[in-house]
C-alpha cells in the first residue's frame, strides 16, 4: 500500500538545495531544482553511500559530495562512465507544498 | 631514427625500389630517442614516443628483426650476420648505428645503480631507482645531463650534478647564459659540483656515492654517466671501411665502399660528427635520393640551434657562440627580468645568437643566421627583438609570413615553412593536430608549436589557437582568463549573466563552474556580489569537513599554532560533552574535533565562540595555517620572532577566499622547522631580516618554494604577503593552488609584479585590505548567534510510524 503525505513547504527548500527526511529505512533527500521542480532519492551515493542531500544541485542532477559522482535526479542513476542508481520515490508539488508517495513501512 | 627516417625518405621516392630489412639492437621498434627525455620526466608514456608501429612495418613491406644486432658486415660477400646467426644478402646496406655513451676510465662504473642516458633501458634504470632510492648523482652538465638531472627531480630524487667545466652547457652557452642556467636549476633545487673531476664511484654491492679529484664527495643511490658520445663505428671498422671519428662518408652519404651508405650520429662528413637530429633529416633525404638512384642532391651541414627539454626554462643558442677578432658581439642584460641575450655579428651578418629566459626571438634569429641575410640597417635594433628591429610596438607577434619557404619551422623533424603550406592546401588542414601528424612538424620536442600554429593560422587566413588552455569547465570553450577578463569588463555580475553573456552550453552550469564562478565574481566584486552558497562545496558550505561517515571535523583557528588553556578547555569540554570520536592534533598544528553530527554543529560553535575561538577554515579554498616555529622566544638559533610574525600574518589574511587553499610557514631561521618552503608564502627569518619564498606545495605533487625576495623590516612582509595573495587571487585559474601558477607565470614575472613595481605592489595590498573589510566575519559566530542559514542544519521532521 503507498500514500502521499506532507513533508514541507517549497520555501523551506533552498533553490538548487537539498532538506533531509529522517525515515524509517535511511534517510531519504528532497531537492529543489533551479527550475522549482521538485525530486525526492534515498540519501544514500550508489558509489560509497555518500549523503547526496549535501551535493551541489545544477540542473536536473546532483554531484555526491565524497567523490563526485554525478546522479540524475529525474531517475536516481549515476551518469556514466559510472554504474549504479539511489533508488527515487515519487514527489509532487501543489500549491507550494511538498508531497511524497511512501509504501508501507518507510 | 636516422636509419629509419631514411628509409621512409626512400618509400616516398620509390616504394618498390627495393626489399628491405632492418635489424636492431633495441628490443623495440624505431622510437622518438628525443622524447626519453620527457618520458623521464613522467611528461610522455614510453607508448607515445613510438615512431612506427610494427604494422607500418608488415605494410610497408619490410622485414624487421628487433632485439637482433648486426654482428659482422662481409663487404665482399655483400651480407651481414646478426646476432641470431641470421645472413642476409644486399645489393645496397645502410649503416645507422648512432653513438654510444662515453665511458670514463674511472672504478666503480660496473656497480649496479649505474647507467648511462641513452636508451629506453635506461630511462627504466632511472624510473625504478627513484622509485626505490632518493639520492642521484648525474655526472655531466651538458644538454643531456641536464635534462636527466630535471627529470629525476620531477621524480623526486635529490640530484646532484657534476660537471667538469666551470660553467654549464659550455659547448652550446656562453659563460653568462651557463651561469644563468646554473642559478635557476640551483632555485629549483639541483646541487653543482662545477669543476669537478670524477675521480671513483664508490660502493660494493651498489653504489653508494662519488668522489672528485679535488676531495669533494657526494652520496648517491643512483649515478647517471651523461659526458658525451662517442659514434657507434666498430662494425664498419671491422668491415674495413674508412673510419675517423665517424665512419666517412661523401656529400652523397656513401662511404668508401660504393654500395654502403651511412647516416646519423655514426656517420662523419667533412671531419664534422653531429648529435642533433637536425642535420640527421637532411642527411636522410639526400641519402634516400641516392639509394633511389638519384644524383643531384648533396649534403651541405647546416647550422643548427640548441633548446634545453626542460619546462620553464628557456634556452636557445644557435651558431657561433662568441666573437673573435672579426667579429662583434651585442650583450642585454635584464637582470630583474632574469634575461639575457648575445648576439655575435660579422660582415652584416649575424652568425650566433645565445638566448636566455626570453627565447621568443630565436626562430626568427636562427632563420637570419641559416639565411646568412644582410642586417645592415636592423644590426644597432636587433639585440631588442625582431619587434623592436621591425619598428612595430606592442607585443611581439610571430612573424611567420615573412619567412621564406625554405625558413626551417621545426628543427626536430626537418619541417620548412613551405612543407607546411604545402600540406595545409593541398590535403586542407585546418587544425594544428592535423598538420602536425601530416607534417611531424612540432612532433617532438615541441617548441615551435607556436610557428606551426601561426603558419597554419596565416595560410587559413585567422587567428592562431593557443595552445589546449583549459576551458572553466565542459559548459563552456571558455578559458578561465576569458572568463574574469570578461566579468570585469561587462560588468557581469551574477553567475546567470555571466552564464548568458558568454554562451554557456548548459545553463544552469555544472559542480565545476558553480564553485569558480561563485570564486570569480566574489573576488571581482569585493562587497557587491552575493556570495551563493548553494554554488559551494559541502565543507565550504557548512563550513565543517564532512567525513566519509557523513559526519563532520570542527577546527578552530589556532593562531600561530598556539593555545590558551581556557582554549583548549573548551575543546576538551566539547569533546566530552558530544562523545567525539577523537581530537587529533592535525597537520597543520590545529586540533580537530571529529565526528561531529550536522544538526549539532551550530551548538558546539557556538560554545567555541564563547570561548573566543574562530572558524580554522579547515574546508576552505582560503587561508588555511600559518604554521610557525619557536623562534627567538625559546630557541636557541632563533633569529626573529617568528611565532608572533605568523600569529600577524594569520590575523592579516583569515577569512580571504583563494582560488585554492592558501597556507604559510614562518621560520625562525634556516633551519625551517616550520617546513615554510613548502607552503604557499613561507617566511625564513634570518639576522638581517626576511627571506619570502612562494609557490611550495605538500600535497600530491610536491614543489620547494622560489625566492621571491628578502625584505628588512615585518611590516614589509606584511605588504608583500597581502600583495601577493590579492595577485594569486586575481591571476589564478580556480583550483590552481600558488605552485602551479608560479609555475606557469614564472617567478620572474611575480617578481616583477611584487618586487620591482613597488606602486603596483602597494596597490595590490589596498584591494586585498578591501576585499578583507567584507570577509573578515567569523562563519561559526554568524551560524551559531545570529541563525545564518539555520535550515541548511536541520532536518525535516521525521516520516514517523503513521505514513
Ligand atoms: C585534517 C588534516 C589531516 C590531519 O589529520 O592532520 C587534513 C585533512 C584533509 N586534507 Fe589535507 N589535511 C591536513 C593537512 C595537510 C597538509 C599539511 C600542512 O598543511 O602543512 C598538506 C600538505 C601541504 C600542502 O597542502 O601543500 C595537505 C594536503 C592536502 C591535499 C593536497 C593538496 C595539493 O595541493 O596537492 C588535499 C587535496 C585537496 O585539497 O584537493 C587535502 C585535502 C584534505 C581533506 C580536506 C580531504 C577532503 O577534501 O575532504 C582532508 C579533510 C579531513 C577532514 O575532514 O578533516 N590535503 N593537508 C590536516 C588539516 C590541517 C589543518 O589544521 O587545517
Ligand atoms: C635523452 C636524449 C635527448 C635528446 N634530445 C635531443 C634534442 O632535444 N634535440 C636533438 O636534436 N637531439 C636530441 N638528442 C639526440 C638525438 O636523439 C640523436 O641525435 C639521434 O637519435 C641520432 O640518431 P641515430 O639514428 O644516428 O642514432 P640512434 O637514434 O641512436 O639509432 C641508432 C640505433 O642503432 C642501433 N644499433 C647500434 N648498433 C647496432 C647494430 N650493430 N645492429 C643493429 N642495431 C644497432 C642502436 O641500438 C640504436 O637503436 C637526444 C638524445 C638523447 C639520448
Ligand atoms: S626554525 Fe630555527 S629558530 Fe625555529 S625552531 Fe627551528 S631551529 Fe629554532
Ligand atoms: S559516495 Fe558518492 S561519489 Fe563516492
Amino acid at each position: 500500500m503507498t500514500s502521499w503525505v506532507q513533508v514541507c513547504r517549497l520555501d523551506d527548500i533552498l533553490p538548487r538545495g537539498a532538506r533531509v527526511i529522517p525515515a524509517a529505512k535511511g534517510e531519504i533527500a528532497v531537492f529543489r531544482c533551479s527550475d522549482d521542480q521538485v525530486f525526492a532519492l534515498h540519501n544514500r551515493c550508489p558509489h560509497k553511500h555518500g549523503p547526496l542531500s549535501e551535493g551541489i544541485v545544477h540542473g536536473h542532477q546532483v554531484a555526491c559530495p565524497l567523490h563526485g559522482w554525478v546522479i540524475n535526479l529525474e531517475s536516481g542513476a549515476a551518469a556514466a562512465p559510472d554504474i549504479g542508481c539511489a533508488p527515487k520515490l515519487p514527489v509532487k508539488l501543489i500549491d507550494g507544498t511538498v508531497w511524497l508517495q511512501i509504501a508501507e513501512g518507510n | 631514427m636516422a636509419g629509419m627516417r631514411t628509409v621512409e625518405e626512400l618509400l616516398k621516392l620509390d616504394p618498390t625500389r627495393y626489399d628491405i630489412t632492418v635489424f636492431g639492437a633495441e628490443p623495440y621498434v624505431n622510437y622518438d630517442r628525443i622524447m626519453l627525455s620527457s618520458v623521464l620526466a613522467g611528461e610522455k608514456q614510453v607508448d607515445d614516443i613510438t615512431i612506427n608501429p610494427r604494422a607500418w612495418y608488415t605494410a610497408n613491406g619490410i622485414t624487421l628483426h628487433t632485439g637482433d644486432p648486426v654482428v659482422v658486415i662481409d663487404a665482399k660477400a655483400r651480407s651481414v650476420t646478426a646476432q641470431s646467426g641470421l645472413c642476409v644478402g644486399y645489393d645496397r646496406l645502410l649503416i645507422a648505428t648512432g653513438s654510444k655513451p662515453i665511458v670514463p676510465p674511472i672504478p666503480g662504473l660496473n656497480l649496479p645503480g649505474v647507467c648511462a642516458f641513452r636508451d629506453i633501458r635506461d630511462v627504466d634504470t632511472m624510473i625504478d631507482a627513484a622509485a626505490t632510492y632518493q639520492r642521484a648523482v648525474v655526472i655531466g652538465g651538458g644538454l643531456l645531463g641536464l635534462e636527466a638531472a630535471w627529470g629525476l627531480k620531477r621524480r623526486g630524487m635529490a640530484v646532484a650534478v657534476v660537471h667538469l667545466m666551470p660553467t654549464l652547457m659550455e659547448r652550446q652557452l656562453d659563460e653568462a647564459a651557463g651561469r644563468l642556467l646554473q642559478r635557476d636549476l640551483t632555485e629549483r633545487g639541483i646541487a653543482f659540483f662545477t669543476n669537478g673531476q670524477t675521480e671513483e664511484v664508490t660502493g660494493t654491492d651498489r653504489v653508494t656515492g662519488i668522489r672528485l679529484a679535488d676531495g669533494r664527495a657526494a652520496p648517491a643511490d643512483l649515478v647517471v654517466v651523461a659526458i658525451g658520445i662517442r659514434p657507434e663505428t666498430d662494425l664498419a671498422r671491422a668491415a674495413g671501411l674508412e673510419v675517423n671519428r665517424g665512419i666517412v662518408v661523401g656529400d652523397n652519404l656513401c662511404t668508401s665502399d660504393p654500395d654502403i651508405f651511412a647516416v646519423g650520429e655514426c656517420a662523419e662528413h667533412r671531419g664534422q660528427v653531429v648529435g642533433l637530429v637536425a642535420p640527421i633529416w637532411d642527411m636522410a633525404k639526400v641519402c634516400a635520393h641516392h639509394l633511389a638512384g638519384g644524383a643531384d642532391l648533396a649534403y651541405s651541414p647546416q647550422t643548427t640551434a640548441t633548446r634545453l627539454k626542460i619546462t620553464g626554462i628557456d634556452v636557445f643558442s644557435a651558431g657561433q657562440l662568441a666573437g673573435g677578432e672579426d667579429e662583434d658581439e651585442v650583450v642585454l642584460r635584464d637582470a630583474r627580468r632574469g634575461t639575457y641575450r648575445k648576439l655575435v655579428l660579422r660582415d652584416r651578418k649575424l652568425v650566433g645568437a645565445v638566448l636566455y629566459g626570453d627565447v621568443a626571438d630565436g626562430n626568427w634569429y636562427f632563420d637570419l643566421i641559416r639565411r646568412h641575410a644582410d642586417i645592415g640597417d636592423i644590426a644597432d635594433r636587433m639585440i631588442l627583438g625582431q619587434a623592436a628591429a621591425q619598428g612595430s610596438s606592442g607585443p611581439v607577434k610571430l612573424d611567420t609570413k615573412s619567412l621564406a619557404d625554405d625558413a626551417q619551422i621545426c628543427g626536430c623533424n626537418g619541417v620548412c615553412k613551405g612543407t607546411i603550406v604545402a600540406a595545409i592546401t593541398s590535403k586542407g588542414l585546418t587544425s594544428y593536430d592535423a598538420v602536425k601528424s601530416h607534417t611531424k612538424a612540432s612532433a617532438s620536442c615541441g617548441t615551435c608549436a607556436p610557428l606551426v600554429r601561426q603558419v597554419l593560422a596565416d595560410t587559413l587566413g585567422v587567428e592562431p589557437d593557443g595552445p589546449a588552455i583549459p576551458t572553466v569547465c565542459k559548459c563552456t570553450d571558455h578559458t578561465h582568463e576569458d572568463v574574469r577578463a570578461q566579468i570585469l569588463k561587462q560588468g557581469l555580475k551574477t553567475q546567470a549573466a555571466v552564464r548568458a553573456a558568454m554562451a554557456w552550453k548548459t545553463p544552469d552550469g555544472c559542480a565545476a563552474c558553480h564553485p569558480a564562478l561563485n570564486y570569480y565574481l566574489l573576488c571581482a566584486w569585493p562587497g557587491e556580489y552575493v556570495d551563493d552558497n548553494q554554488s559551494r562545496f559541502i565543507n565550504e558550505r557548512v563550513h565543517a569537513n564532512i567525513q566519509k561517515d557523513g559526519s563532520y571535523s570542527v577546527i578552530p583557528r589556532l593562531w600561530g599554532g598556539t593555545a590558551k588553556p581556557a582554549e583548549l578547555a573548551v575543546i576538551a569540554a566539547i569533546a566530552q560533552d558530544y562523545n567525539v570520536a577523537e581530537v587529533k592534533i592535525t597537520g597543520g598544528q590545529r586540533l580537530g574535533i571529529y565526528g561531529i553530527k550536522k544538526a549539532d554543529l551550530p551548538a558546539v560553535w557556538a560554545r567555541l565562540t564563547a570561548a573566543g575561538l574562530v572558524s580554522g577554515h579547515a574546508y576552505a579554498k582560503g587561508l588555511r595555517t600559518v604554521k610557525t616555529c619557536v623562534g627567538l622566544e625559546w630557541c636557541r638559533f632563533g633569529t626573529q620572532d617568528s611565532t608572533a610574525l605568523g600569529k600577524q600574518l594569520e590575523r592579516l589574511t583569515w577569512g580571504t577566499w583563494t582560488p585554492h587553499k592558501f597556507k604559510m610557514g614562518v621560520s625562525g631561521c634556516p633551519r625551517n622547522c616550520a617546513e615554510s618552503s613548502i607552503k604557499d608564502l613561507g617566511v625564513i627569518c634570518v639576522e638581517s631580516g626576511f627571506d619570502l619564498l612562494i609557490g611550495g606545495n605538500g600535497g600530491t605533487e610536491l614543489r620547494g618554494t622560489d625566492k621571491l625576495c628578502h625584505v628588512t623590516t615585518e611590516a614589509e612582509v606584511l605588504e608583500y604577503c597581502a600583495a601577493f595573495m590579492q595577485l594569486y587571487r586575481e591571476e589564478a585559474r580556480y583550483l590552481d593552488r600558488t605552485a602551479p601558477y608560479v609555475e606557469r607565470v614564472g617567478i620572474a614575472y611575480i617578481r616583477q609584479r611584487i618586487v620591482d613595481d613597488a606602486d603596483g605592489r602597494r596597490a595590490l595590498q589596498q584591494r586585498f585590505m578591501h576585499a578583507q573589510s567584507f570577509l573578515q566575519d567569523d562563519p561559526w559566530a554568524e551560524r551559531a548567534n545570529h541563525g545564518v542559514d539555520a535550515r541548511e542544519f536541520q532536518p525535516l521532521p521525521a516520516l514517523g510510524a503513521t505514513p
